[in-house]
């Protein structure tokens, strides 16, 4: 492993000194990794963007293990890369570490928490979001039983559950839940058998509707649904396309926005805390051509209804993460 | 719990067997002959991802499975070439192609689909359909047995059968074939083989090309018929657990089955209920999981019987001069 370490970090070193940089930002990729058509690949598409559109260049890397964040955010810093936008929860713990050495270098954490004078924590409400697509599932759902997929078994990935639990029982109170877990180690973020198991787990206890917050597991998830022929729902990137007509929507996150707003303030970036709610579309559900004909008008209706008055406060969606409890559904 | 959940987890624990078992008996090949393999994991992987592009540039899952286990064969000969000519480390080398596989698998994926390290979804022939065996739709409404049938045995991949059929095969080649007999003995004492005219380099070689083959056909079965595509690092430490199935199974065939189908179980049962409440004590959902390997620990310990590994395991044979 460490041999490995040291092979990695010299691989890391070299291309960095190539790029001998002046304030470029620098991104990095959680363990999912860069294309797991999801919550990184979406951070991706923010960073294309801005390159693209202002080309500029950025230093990126993927984490292949948890020993790598420290050594990768150091190597940045070192480089001079400035902001450096991290995805993932896991990379709390390592920039705390790390920011006070640096404390002209700007650290962007999204969904993780940090505290720290020169820490951007970006935040989404997956919770509201979660709960949209909560409302969509009992309203497509026959057997009046819907389930959550959840990845590694983490207070984010409960949100995402609680919130889904919420929305369906707002529709129709007597709807039944079932969640499952993949695993609680990172490799429950890629293990699409698993995730093709468990699917066909809770459809033979009635599931008709599978919503996936799971990374790679996802793709197992969506595909036995569909082989299956119920309905599934996607994560973080619009995941329709994947099964045409099988998938329902998906519950976006756009991280794409967020990176892209960063990447754009550059090294200049405000550090205030930063949550981006339904209002500010941050978070939402996907329509397009191929879940056209699954949603109706009055499904459609019921959720923007739903939408408005969240943004007004006059629904309130329970945020597992803020007190770690959740009444809609039993871990 | 009914009649019918209890077939459905019995039918989940089939599926989540079947790449044990087959990684298992490629182990115990291996291992038999005197070889450590801790690339099993590796080869699966590469074989998943090979017979998962082959499957959809082909469109068929059968040439697929073919690529997959040229790919898991190949990297077998590298295992071999290391261990055997080169008389390297044994667990080095299988941990070297565990990580060459990890990594080659979605730069090539990459490089060829651009589809983000994984493969696009197959459809149609290009995947392993289940099979329904004959008269399993007329004898479902016989009680007990008709959905037995129906729903346990009949409606699995060809590889699943494949897979259950190695096991008798195993035990023939192994214990009631000259082939056999040659491949025991040069894992237990190569000297005594060679002293007897055979050749030990032979014989662990056509071990680890039969591990490969097997390996090939597990990492087809996750890729192009449980699955419909491969995806980065989507044998999930299934290779480590068909190892630790194979002490627990102490290197024997049919105790391997049963091993792999325990701990497929107990993968199965984790995943239909996340904590079991037993009376009042909650089994939260990570003991279930880490129970495979806490069985192999007590049976290592020699608390269940003795698990004895060839005797040459893991030491590269020097003729003497």
């Amino acid at each position: 492993m460490t041999l490995m370490q040291k092979f990695l970090g010299a691989v890391a070193a070299t291309a960095l000194s190539a790029g001998a940089a002046l304030a470029e930002p620098a991104l990095i990729f959680d363990l999912g990794g860069k294309f797991d058509k999801s919550f990184n690949e979406a951070a991706y598409a923010g960073a294309e963007r801005w390159a693209k559109e202002t080309g500029g260049k950025y230093f990126e890397i993927e984490m292949q293990s948890e020993a790598q964040r420290e050594q990768a955010l150091r190597r940045f810093a070192e480089a001079g890369a400035n902001p450096i936008v991290t995805t993932g929860f896991g990379m709390s713990a390592p920039i705390e570490a790390v920011a006070p050495d640096y404390p002209d270098t700007k650290f962007v954490t999204i969904d993780g928490w940090v505290e720290a004078p020169n820490v951007l924590v970006v935040g989404f409400t997956e919770h509201e979001g979660s709960y949209l697509v909560g409302m969509l599932a009992a309203m497509a759902s026959k057997t009046n039983t819907v389930g959550f997929i959840g990845g590694m078994d983490i207070p984010l990935i409960r949100k995402f559950a609680c919130g889904y639990a919420q929305g369906a029982l707002a529709v129709n109170p007597d709807a039944k839940v079932i969640s499952n877990m993949t695993g609680t180690t990172p490799a429950a973020w890629n293990d699409p058998v698993k995730g093709s198991e468990l699917t066909k787990a809770q459809i033979s206890q009635g599931a008709d509707v599978v919503y996936a917050a799971a990374g790679g597991t996802g793709v197992g998830v969506l595909q036995t649904a569909a082989d299956e022929g119920i309905l599934s729902i996607g994560v973080d990137s619009n995941q329709n396309h994947l099964h045409p007509g099988k998938v329902l929507t998906s519950m976006l996150k756009r991280v794409d926005v967020a990176v892209y707003n960063i990447m754009k303030a550059g090294p200049d970036v405000s550090t205030d805390y930063q949550l981006l709610d339904l209002a500010a579309d941050g978070v939402g559900y996907a329509m397009d051509e191929n879940n056209a004909d699954l949603i109706t008008p009055e499904m459609q209706e019921a959720v923007e209804a739903a939408k408005a008055k969240i943004i007004s406060g006059e629904i309130k969606v329970h945020d597992y993460s803020s007190d770690d409890t959740c009444e809609a559904l039993k871990f | 719990m009914d009649y019918l959940t209890i077939l459905q987890i019995l039918d989940s624990t089939i599926r989540l067997a079947t790449p044990l078992l087959l990684a298992c008996l490629a182990g115990l090949f291996s291992e038999r002959a005197g070889i450590f393999d801790i690339g099993l994991e590796g080869k699966m992987l590469m074989a998943a991802f090979l017979s998962a592009a082959v499957a959809y540039v082909s469109g068929s899952a059968w040439l697929g499975l073919l690529a997959g286990i040229a790919a898991s064969m190949a990297l077998s000969i590298l295992h071999g070439l290391a261990s055997i000519t080169f008389r390297g480390n044994q667990l080095i080398s299988g941990v070297a192609i565990n990580f060459l596989a990890a990594g080659l698998t979605v730069l090539i994926a990459q490089d060829w689909f651009r589809q983000g390290g994984r493969t696009p979804s197959l459809a149609g022939n290009a995947r392993f359909e289940p099979i329904t065996l004959p008269f399993a739709e007329t004898l479902q409404s016989v009680p007990v047995l008709g959905p037995l049938y129906h729903d346990l045995i009949s409606g699995h991949t060809a590889l699943v059968y494949l897979a259950f059929a190695c096991v008798p095969a195993t035990w023939w080649v192994l214990y009631r074939t000259r082939f056999g007999l040659r491949l025991r003995a040069v894992g237990e004492n190569p000297a005594a083989v060679d002293t007897a005219g055979v050749s030990v380099v032979g014989l662990r070689y056509a071990a680890v090309v039969i591990c490969g083959i097997l390996c090939g056909i597990a990492g087809a079965y996750l890729a192009t018929a449980l699955q419909a595509g491969f995806v980065k690092d989507m044998t999930a430490g299934r290779g480590y657990i068909a190892l630790a199935a194979l002490i627990f199974a102490k290197w024997r065939p049919w105790y391997a089955l049963s091993a792999t189908l325990l701990f497929g179980l107990l993968q199965a049962v984790a995943l239909r209920y996340q904590n079991i409440d037993l009376g009042g004590v909650i089994i939260p959902v990570q003991v279930m999981d880490a129970l495979p390997y806490i069985l192999t620990v007590v049976i290592l310990a020699g608390f269940v019987g003795k698990a004895i590994p060839p005797r040459a395991g893991g030491e590269p044979y020097v003729k003497e001069r």
